[in-house]
C-alpha cells in the first residue's frame, strides 16, 4: 500500500464515521508538523497527501497575455465543469522554474507550461517526469506527431508532457528604421550590423545567443564545427548592443519605445505588438529557431486530476482560444482539426502540420554541452 | 547558595533560547546547508554529486574571472557609497537641524520609499531616462536637443539605481549621529570665532563620523550584494557578483558553484562588518532603527 492509498484510507475513515473529526485532523496535524520539520519521509508522505488532493492542481505558467488566455478559456471553464480548482502561479523564466522545482518536494508543483525539448530532456535528467497514461487524454491523437515524437524519444516511450503550442524565435525589426528588403538580406547577421551599434538587442539566453552566434558564422546550430567563431559572434553582438532583455514584456517595451530597433523575439509577442499597432517586421530566417511549449506533468501530482486538465486544455475550442490569446499556434494538426479564420494568420503557422521549414535545438546535442556553453556564456557576456 | 548560582546562570540561556533556536534554524543551519553543497559537484544531469570535492573552490579563488566581477562589484558599491554619503548627508543636516514643527513629517517621507517595491522604483527609471521617457521628453521639447540621449542601460545607470535605493539608509543613518550631537557644541565653537563653516568641519562632521561611517556599511555591504539592478538598468557586461550567483544556481543549475560564490561574498562583506565593528560597533547601526 503506498502513501496516497494509506491517507485516502485515513480520509475513508473519517467520512465513514470510525474516527472523528478531530482525531482525523490530529493525525494530519502531526504528520503536517513532522514533515515540515523533518523534510524526511514524513514529508514525503505529507507532500503526496497534498498531491493527491483531488480538490486542486497547481499551474505554472510565463504570466502577462499567455496566462491571462489560460485563465479565461481554460481555467475558469475547466473548474466549472470537474470543480477542481487550479491554482495559478507564474515564472520569469524556465531556467527561474526548474530551479524552483529542484529545491521543492514531489508534488508541491504540479503542472507547468515549458519551453522546448531541451527543457523536457533537462527535467528528465533531473528525474522529475513522470508517466501520463495516454488513455486518459484522448485528444492527444489530434496533436502534431512531430512535437510529441521527440518527447517520447527522451522519455522512452512514453510522455510526461504534451505539446500545446510552437513559435518561432525570429528577428523583429523596426520598420521605420529597417525595412523588410534589408532584413531579408541580411538575416540572423542584421543583428551584428555595426550600422544600428546602441539599437541592437537580444535575449540573455545562452541557448539562443549560441544558435543565433552559429546562424551569423554560417554553421549549423546542431553541429557546431566552429565554437570559437561562434562566440566571436556572441562577443561581436555583445558590443553592439544595447540591452539583452530577459522577458517577453521586456521585450515587447524596449521594441515599443524605439529603445532598440532590432533584435530577436518570439512570435507570438511580437504578433502582440503588431496588434497594438506598432510597426514591428517579423522575419524567420532561413534555418530559423523554432520551438514548442508543452504542458509539462511533473513527479509526484495527481495524476488522474492533471490528465483530466489536459485532456481539457487539448479540446479543439480551448486550444484555439487559448492560442488566438497569447498569439501561438496551437499545437493541433491541421490536417486533423479545423482552427479557425485567426490562427493560420500567426506568425510561425504551418497549416501542413509537419513543421519542416522549421529547426528545433536538438535535446541531446544540446543538452550535453549545456554545461560548458552556459558557463562560458556568462564569461563572454562579461567582456572575455 | 550553588543551586542559586547554578540557576540565575541558566537563567539568561533559557529566556535567549526561543531567539538563539530561531538564529540557529533560519540562520545557521542553512549556512551549514551552503557550506556543505559548495564542496558538492554538479553533474551533467543537472543533479548534484554529493561528497566533498575542493573543485569548486578552487575554480572559484583560482578563476580570474571572478576575482574581476568581484573588483567591479566593490567598485561599484564604493561609488554607490560615495554618493550616498555626499547627496545624503545634506538632507540628514537639515532634518537634524530644522526648527520645522514638521520634522516628524520630514522623518515619514525618508520613510516613505520603503513603502514601494524596491524592484519597482528600480524600473521608474526606465521611465524617466528612457529613449521616450520624461527627461528625453522634456529636454526635446524645450528644444535642449533634437534626438533622444541614450541614458540608460549602463554601469552609470546601475550606480544611480542602487543610490536612489540606498539613499534613505544613509540619510537615517548621518541623522541619527546629528540629531544626537549637542548643539551647544557648536554654539561655543562660533562663540570662540569659529566660522559656521568652521565649526561644522571642526565639530558636527567628526562627530557625525559614527553614523556616516554606519550609514556607509550598510550602503556598501547592500550595493555590494545586489543583483536586480545591473539586470534592470545595466546593459550586456554590466553584472555584479551576485548575478554570478544567481546564473550558477538559476541558469546553470549549479547550486554547488553557488554555493562556493556566495560564501566568497559573505566572507568578504562579513570581514567589513567585522573590521567595521572592531573599530566603531555595530550598535551605530542599530540606532538608526530604534
Amino acid at each position: 500500500m503506498d502513501d496516497t492509498k494509506r491517507y485516502e484510507r485515513l480520509l475513508n475513515r473519517y467520512r465513514d464515521g470510525d474516527i472523528n473529526r478531530r482525531t482525523f485532523l490530529t493525525a494530519l496535524g502531526a504528520a503536517g508538523v513532522v514533515a515540515g520539520v523533518t523534510g524526511g519521509p514524513m514529508g514525503i508522505l505529507a507532500r503526496k497527501a497534498m498531491a493527491a488532493t483531488p480538490e486542486q492542481v497547481r499551474f505554472d505558467g510565463w504570466g502577462g497575455v499567455v496566462s491571462e488566455a489560460f485563465e479565461k478559456y481554460a481555467f475558469a471553464p475547466y473548474t466549472k465543469k470537474t470543480g477542481i480548482e487550479v491554482v495559478s502561479g507564474t515564472f520569469g523564466g524556465a531556467d527561474e522554474y526548474i530551479a524552483r522545482v529542484k529545491a521543492s518536494q514531489p508534488g508541491e508543483f504540479n503542472l507547468a507550461h515549458l519551453s522546448g525539448v531541451f527543457d523536457y530532456a533537462r527535467y528528465h535528467g533531473l528525474e522529475l517526469t513522470s508517466e501520463l497514461n495516454e488513455d486518459n487524454i484522448p485528444n492527444l491523437k489530434n496533436v502534431i506527431p512531430t512535437l510529441v515524437e521527440p518527447l517520447r524519444k527522451i522519455t522512452g516511450g512514453t510522455i510526461s508532457a504534451v505539446p500545446y503550442d510552437y513559435g518561432t524565435t525570429g528577428i523583429a525589426y523596426n520598420r521605420k528604421y529597417i525595412s523588410d528588403d534589408e532584413a531579408k538580406a541580411k538575416g540572423a547577421k542584421l543583428m551584428v550590423d555595426e550600422a544600428y551599434k546602441g539599437k541592437i538587442g537580444g535575449w540573455g539566453e545562452w541557448k539562443t545567443r549560441i544558435w543565433y552566434g552559429a546562424m551569423q558564422s554560417d554553421q549549423d546550430p546542431n553541429n557546431i564545427q566552429d565554437i570559437e567563431a561562434v562566440w566571436d559572434m556572441v562577443r561581436a553582438h555583445r558590443d553592439l548592443a544595447l540591452k539583452y532583455w530577459s522577458s517577453g514584456a521586456e521585450l515587447m517595451s524596449l521594441l515599443a519605445e524605439e529603445e532598440i530597433y532590432v533584435t530577436e523575439g518570439w512570435s507570438g509577442r511580437i504578433k502582440a505588438l503588431q496588434d497594438q499597432g506598432h510597426d514591428i517586421g517579423y522575419l524567420d530566417p532561413a534555418g530559423g529557431l523554432g520551438w514548442q511549449e508543452c504542458l509539462f506533468v511533473l513527479r509526484g501530482s495527481p495524476m488522474a486530476a492533471c490528465e483530466e486538465l489536459l485532456n481539457f486544455m487539448l479540446e479543439p475550442e480551448v486550444a484555439i482560444a487559448v492560442a488566438e490569446g497569447q498569439s501561438y499556434p496551437p499545437a493541433l494538426d491541421p490536417q486533423k482539426i479545423e482552427l479557425g479564420a485567426v490562427i493560420p494568420t500567426l506568425p510561425a503557422f504551418d497549416p501542413s502540420g509537419t513543421l519542416s521549414s522549421l529547426s528545433f535545438f536538438d535535446p541531446a546535442y544540446w543538452n550535453e554541452n549545456e554545461a560548458d556553453w552556459s558557463k562560458t556564456f556568462s564569461r563572454v557576456q562579461r567582456g572575455y | 547558595m550553588a543551586a542559586d548560582v547554578a540557576g540565575a546562570r541558566r537563567t539568561p540561556w533559557v529566556l535567549l533560547s526561543p531567539s538563539l533556536a530561531t538564529i540557529s534554524l533560519l540562520l545557521i543551519v542553512p549556512m551549514l546547508f551552503i557550506v556543505v553543497y559548495s564542496f558538492w559537484l554538479r553533474t551533467a544531469t543537472g543533479a548534484d554529486q554529493v561528497g566533498f570535492y575542493l573543485d569548486n573552490w578552487i575554480e572559484v579563488l583560482g578563476d580570474r574571472f571572478y576575482r574581476d566581477i568581484l573588483f567591479q562589484t566593490l567598485l561599484i558599491a564604493f561609488y554607490t557609497t560615495v554618493i550616498c554619503a555626499f547627496v545624503g548627508y545634506i538632507p540628514a543636516y537639515f532634518v537634524a537641524n530644522t526648527r520645522m514643527k514638521s520634522k516628524a513629517f520630514l522623518l515619514l517621507l525618508l520613510m516613505l520609499p520603503f513603502w514601494i517595491s524596491y524592484i519597482i522604483r528600480t524600473m521608474s527609471w526606465i521611465n524617466i531616462l528612457g529613449t521616450s521617457g520624461a527627461l528625453n521628453t522634456l529636454l526635446i521639447s524645450i528644444g535642449i536637443i533634437d534626438d533622444p540621449i541614450q541614458m540608460l542601460y549602463n554601469q552609470q545607470t546601475v550606480v544611480l539605481g542602487l543610490v536612489h535605493y540606498l539613499l534613505p539608509f544613509m540619510i537615517l543613518n548621518v541623522y541619527v549621529s546629528l540629531d544626537g550631537i549637542d548643539k551647544n557644541l557648536t554654539e561655543a565653537a562660533q562663540s570662540l570665532g569659529c566660522t559656521g563653516f568652521q565649526a561644522f568641519r571642526e565639530v558636527t562632521l567628526p562627530l557625525s563620523m559614527p553614523g556616516l561611517a554606519a550609514g556607509s556599511l550598510l550602503c556598501f555591504v547592500l550595493a555590494a550584494g545586489t543583483y536586480i539592478t545591473p539586470i534592470v538598468l545595466g546593459g550586456p557586461r554590466d553584472a555584479m557578483f551576485a548575478n554570478l550567483v544567481f546564473e550558477a544556481i538559476v541558469t546553470q543549475l549549479n547550486w554547488p558553484l553557488g554555493s562556493a560564490l556566495s560564501l566568497v561574498l559573505l566572507a568578504l562583506l562579513g570581514a567589513l562588518v567585522v573590521i567595521y565593528t572592531r573599530y566603531l560597533g555595530i550598535d551605530q547601526i542599530a540606532k538608526s532603527f530604534k
